[in-house]
């Protein structure tokens, strides 16, 4: 069987180093592909320099082309699955185990690893946990199933996934449109637990009026989403 | 013929002579100009016949005619903008299409360097 990990990465140098560290300490049996977005410090080079595999787009394409990259790079390798984890540092290497569960037991196409299931306390700011809620339960409902953080960019995807996200990834607002995208295809999506580490270097700067901006796209993103034209 | 219907053909005429020059020069595709073209002429037969201006304008109950080309221009204003954004949505995922395959070209390229040396 072989794990493909798709790490999308824009201007992480200060953070892909522990990324990897932490990777090679807590992951066996991935191949690491790391997708450098057009990033303009030395993201690119510090991975080369750690001997892991880079795909490096020639500009900024944004999360959702590059993330689509990786999964293109699945299908044509013949991966049989694939993990995405960020390079921020948000994400643990040892929780990406849990995702794979679900999927090697053949219950779900695509597993959402969710910061608010089970034991998590992540803590987040007010406004941000607010626009997490009222995604959720809009998702929740078109998609007749529970998904409690469906920003999450923690998921792992069995082989079918890769073909489908090679064909068709969203752009825009990514993490919550896959999955409307997926449910549209009939895809099986489950979530489970995993835990994740508040934000190292600050970048979470959501005011209040850019944080319903960003709702307000959101939400239309998926609602067109849902009226689109799926293969399956 | 009044002031008014001189200008309105001069204006049209010139519309529509700039697309074909633009045409003939290669910086406007045939497939895009289509539309141009369809609502200047359509615009230029208004302004020559004032008569059927008027009984198009009386058939939808407008009684100021003139004010039935503003609606028209705007009409054809929204449905080009409609068919520019959405010529733009197709260059740019062929755009990032094409940027994904040069990165993966790359990644293959590399690998093949790698292999031979």
């Amino acid at each position: 069987m072989r794990k493909l990990l798709i790490i999308p990465a824009y201007n992480e140098a200060q953070n892909i180093d522990r990324v990897l560290d932490d990777i090679n300490e807590h992951l066996q049996g991935f191949d690491i592909l790391l997708i450098d977005d057009g990033s303009t410090d030395s993201t690119r080079e510090l991975a080369i320099k750690r001997g892991v595999d880079v795909i490096s787009l020639p500009f900024n394409l944004g999360i959702g082309a590059a993330v689509q990259t990786g999964y293109i790079y699945a299908q044509r390798e013949g991966y049989d699955l694939a993990v995405q984890f960020d390079g921020d540092g948000q994400h643990r290497a040892d929780q990406v185990d849990r995702l794979l569960e679900p999927l090697l037991r053949d219950e779900a196409d695509m597993v959402l690893g969710s910061r608010f299931l089970g034991e998590n306390e992540y803590q987040s700011g007010l406004t941000r946990m607010v626009g997490i809620k009222i995604l959720s339960s809009v998702i929740s409902m078109l998609i007749g199933q529970k998904i409690t953080d469906p920003t999450s960019g923690c998921r792992a995807t069995n082989r079918r996934v890769i073909e489908f996200f090679s064909h068709l990834y969203p752009d825009d607002y990514p993490e919550p449109e896959a999955l409307v995208l997926l449910h549209k295809a009939g895809f099986r999506i489950t979530e489970v637990p995993v835990l994740m580490r508040q934000r190292h270097m600050g970048r979470s700067t959501i005011t209040a009026p850019r944080a319903v901006y960003y709702m307000i796209k959101v939400l239309l993103a998926i609602f067109i989403d849902m009226l689109k034209k799926v293969p399956s | 013929m009044d002031m008014m219907s001189i200008l309105a053909i001069f204006v049209s005429m010139s519309i529509l002579l700039s697309v074909i020059e633009l045409i003939r020069r290669n910086r406007l595709k045939e497939k895009y100009s289509l539309l141009w073209l369809f609502s200047t002429l359509v615009m230029l037969w208004f302004s020559f016949s004032r008569e059927s201006l008027h009984v198009v304008s009386k058939m939808f109950g407008i009684k100021y005619p003139p004010s039935f080309i503003f609606l028209l221009g705007f009409l054809f204003m929204i449905v080009i903008n409609i068919h520019i954004t959405s010529v733009i949505s197709e260059l740019s995922d062929k755009n990032k299409t094409l940027a994904q395959e040069i990165a993966l070209l790359k990644k293959a390229l590399a690998e093949m360097k790698d292999k031979r040396e």
